[in-house]
């Protein structure tokens, strides 16, 4: 037990006498947390729409008010007629055109019907789809205000209710994508550079043949990477409750519990990479293609996987930060009980259990 | 007394016979050199001896233990250093002490003791504190030999300790050795360098994963009609047919 205390000691001497790396590894996850919350976002503030107007009356009037005020929109232009909006697109500065028929008023106080246009840039598609819907929801919500005064009998009106999220923040969406994702990193790539560097460098010979046990040599390499991350854990954690104000809705005894599982199969996959691999940049390679890249885009961190073509739907299955952010969107975002997560939990403990089983007898494959 | 003790062990990888029935016996205190070209089976075979890999046939011992069925006894007894590993570069000089004494099982305050003597007898009191990095290359590799015997083992495996170390520290290196063997510990060491060859006791020559010469370097000389080792060397390597790698 004393030699694995020298030999935790030394991993940690290996781990803070490397300043850069060492600041990577504590300072990725808050830049993360405060790009994917504030920068990388769906949600889109302070677009540029012209208005066009050509009757000028006091609905429109109270319409352009209420659009002025939204912080998603900024009015750059009011057009008289709609000539101009075909130029105004190609300059391309504006991302949508709000467009009155003409005697707006008139026709809605005594035809009941009058129309207005959401002309978007398509360009982007998610961006013009959020755009209209954000127009739709101001002229809907002037619409309904206007029919609570004038009283009109049987009137089905929508309303459209966000649970969960109901500001439709991105960051609801982004926290446990990055928590997969930081905790990806740090075990399976760090641990697997770190235990390939001693065998690129002849020090892995030299503790094969001391009395110390092949398996402790190992779980000593483990020992201060589940430590940094169950930090990072901790500091996205609160980041995010404290800036990004996403609330742990759940339980955050079992978010953690579920996180450390997470952190487990991550070292696991670290450790196989490590012997199948001879140098650190082979190491650094295939961490970083075969896991950073599929959790960034399969785990449904980014895209839905229900979007995905079926074959790729399966592989998806396989990533395990894919269970891992299902979870976590269930126990922080949500607050549902443990028991809604009880499949992801049994999926990743048959993964841990696989690969440690895996790495550990390839690692004693390789001694002989 | 022997130390190393080997009957007709043999290694084969596939088909590919790497140590081919080699025997010999290494005495208590004695260095003993292990010669060969790159290929010849050297390596494969010193990590039988070190308890890493099990042969294929044959039998032998180290510090009394069975290679085949103790090979964790025998870990315990021995000391390893090689050229491409000199310490770890990011611990200070008294960490790297203290960490593989402690993976050797020294005791706490032997340790302190241990480590004053050791820096003491190298003159590197002054060190202490420096990262190993920042050592030149001979006085790394002498550290590296002082910490692989600090735990005192019966025997202390070699692999080409003084690679690309000039002149005057090899010779300072081998003074370390010398001392080693008369406190009692058995060195086993593997050298390119045919100079150093002449400073063993005993040498063996190993080509194509037999042993073709085994004597002391005078008599080998004498054996051979030659002047110095490098042509005893020379003139048996010259026979090889396997490729080195």
């Amino acid at each position: 037990m004393k030699q694995f205390g020298t030999f935790v000691m030394k991993e940690f001497h290996h781990i803070f006498r490397d300043r850069r790396t060492m600041l990577i590894l504590l300072g990725m996850p808050i830049i993360q947390i405060i790009l994917f919350g504030f920068a990388i976002t769906t949600e889109v503030k302070n677009a540029n729409i012209a208005i066009c107007d050509p009757s000028k009356d006091i609905a429109t009037e109270r319409i352009i008010e209420r659009i002025k005020a939204s912080e998603h929109f900024n009015v750059t232009t009011i057009l008289n007629n709609p000539d101009k909006i075909t130029a105004l697109f190609r300059e391309g500065k504006t991302s949508m055109v709000i467009c009155f028929s003409e005697r707006f008023n008139e026709n809605l106080l005594h035809s009941g019907n009058a129309q207005v246009q959401l002309i978007a840039d398509a360009a982007d598609p998610n961006t013009a789809t959020t755009l209209t819907n954000y127009a739709s929801a101001i002229i809907g919500s002037f619409q309904q205000d206007l029919m609570t005064q004038i009283n009109i009998p049987f009137v089905i009106s929508t309303e459209t209710k966000f649970l969960y999220n109901p500001q439709m923040k991105g960051a609801y969406n982004f926290v446990p994508g990055v928590l997969g994702m930081i905790l990806m990193l740090i075990c399976a790539m760090m641990t697997s550079i770190a235990i390939v560097r001693e065998k690129e460098m002849g020090t892995m010979e030299v503790l094969l043949v001391s009395p110390m046990k092949p398996i402790l040599i190992i779980l000593a390499k483990l020992v201060p990477y589940f430590i940094l991350s169950f930090t990072n854990l901790i500091t996205v954690l609160l980041l995010s409750v404290f800036v990004l104000g996403v609330p742990v809705a759940g339980s955050l005894f079992w978010l953690i519990m579920v996180s450390m599982l997470f952190i487990f199969v991550s070292l696991a996959l670290g450790l196989m990479v490590s012997n199948i691999t001879e140098t650190q940049m082979a190491a650094m390679l295939i961490s970083g293609m075969a896991f950073m890249m599929p959790v960034m885009l399969l785990s449904g961190m980014m895209f839905p996987i229900e979007n995905m073509p079926v074959p790729l739907q399966w592989l998806s299955n396989i990533i395990p930060a894919k269970w891992y952010i299902i979870a976590v969107k269930n126990l922080m975002i949500k607050g549902t009980p443990v028991s809604s997560v009880i499949p992801e939990i049994v999926i990743l403990s048959v993964m841990v259990l696989a690969l440690l089983a895996i790495s550990l007898k390839m690692f004693k494959n390789r001694l002989e | 007394m022997k130390v190393i003790e080997a009957k007709n062990l043999v290694k084969r990888f596939g088909t590919f016979t790497a140590v081919d029935h080699i025997s010999f016996e290494v005495e208590k205190g004695e260095i003993f050199g292990f010669l060969g070209a790159n290929g010849a089976g050297k390596t494969t075979a010193m990590r039988m001896f070190c308890g890493l890999s099990k042969p294929t046939s044959g039998e032998g011992s180290v510090a009394g233990f069975d290679i085949k069925k103790h090979p964790e006894d025998i870990k315990k007894n021995i000391g390893y250093m090689s050229q491409k590993f000199s310490l770890y570069n990011d611990l200070k000089v008294w960490e790297n002490i203290r960490l593989f004494a402690g993976i050797y099982g020294v005791s706490e305050n032997q340790i302190s003791i241990k480590t004053t003597e050791l820096l003491q007898r190298l003159n590197f009191e002054q060190e202490r504190e420096t990262l190993v990095k920042d050592l030149p290359l001979g006085w790394k590799q002498k550290l590296s030999f002082s910490v692989s015997i600090l735990h005192h083992p019966k025997v202390v495996f070699l692999d080409e300790p003084t690679g690309g170390v000039d002149p005057v520290t090899r010779r300072q290196f081998w003074e370390l050795i010398y001392e080693a063997a008369a406190d009692g510990i058995t060195i086993f060491v593997t050298t390119h360098y045919m100079d150093e060859a002449e400073y063993c006791n005993r040498i063996s020559i190993m080509v194509d994963g037999k042993i073709e010469a085994l004597d002391t370097p005078k008599n080998l000389k004498q054996e051979f009609n030659a002047s110095n080792m490098d042509e005893v060397f020379q003139q048996l390597a010259r026979k090889a047919t396997r490729k080195s790698d």
